[in-house]
């Protein structure tokens, strides 16, 4: 039986930290692409952190439409949201110790020369009082033509150590 | 403080730790500030919204509605 899901390439982040995780030269042999992710952000502050995502260096031409179940502010709630950034909730060091936030992104034909649609789920917690557990499901979308080579993750704050995140490829037969 | 990224190269599974340059350190700080006024926006709409709704029910209330009347407008 033909092997149609392959993990490409991990990254743990080490005890520097890491400002981005960059995946290059993801080869076209696929159907789709998925991404898996555990990370802590250093954020020392209440609310979950966000982690955003870009595709190739490119800096416009995102869209995205976010669902949010949880309680940043202590209101359980739900949120829609849409902006420019696929920004979904991760764990940050105002959560509880050696906690971190987790959730996949799936990336369809992303050799396409349609535009690249993306699902998200992911989800931060802790036990604090502060009560940032954040529940988000996003729809995004990158509108261009080119194949995607490069991923990049990125926060608001530099990715603390033991963060991993493992790129998989999905071939349809 | 330098700032680092982690870079895997698929095509060999080489993971390389480089220093960020001045121009994605620019776009980093760039990107966050834009987040921040984004979610800022978004936030004080939310609260507008909440104090609009708050205020309807309270002007409904005063009219002589029940608090379940109020809460079947809106389902």
């Amino acid at each position: 039986m033909a092997t149609t899901y392959e993990a490409i390439a991990t990254v743990t982040v080490g005890s520097g930290g890491a400002a981005n995780i960059e995946f290059t030269s993801i080869p076209g042999t696929y159907t789709d692409l998925l991404i898996k992710f555990s990370i802590r952000d250093l954020r020392n502050s209440a609310g979950p952190g966000y982690l955003h995502l870009k595709f190739n260096d490119n800096t416009s031409s995102y869209s995205s439409r976010h669902l949010f179940t949880g309680s940043d502010d202590g209101n359980p709630a739900s949120q829609a949201r849409t902006d420019d950034y696929a920004s979904f909730a991760i764990n940050t060091d105002y959560s509880t110790a050696n906690t971190f936030g987790n959730g996949e992104l799936y990336i369809p034909n992303y050799t396409s020369s349609n535009n690249k649609s993306v699902s998200i789920d992911a989800v931060s917690e802790t036990n604090g009082s502060f009560d940032a557990a954040v529940r988000n499901l996003t729809a995004f979308l990158w509108s261009n033509s080119a194949a995607i080579t490069k991923i990049t993750l990125y926060g608001d704050n530099n990715f603390k150590q033991y963060s991993t995140a493992t790129l998989y490829g999905i071939k349809n037969s | 403080m330098t700032q680092h990224k982690l870079v895997v190269d698929c095509s060999t599974g080489v993971v390389a730790e480089v220093e960020l340059t001045a121009e994605e350190i620019a776009q980093r700080e760039a990107d966050a500030v834009a987040f921040a006024a984004q979610k800022a926006a978004e936030e004080a709409e939310a609260q507008a919204k909440a104090e609009a709704k708050a205020s309807a029910e309270a002007k409904l209330a005063a009219l002589g509605l029940t608090a379940e009347e109020i809460a079947a407008l809106s389902k």
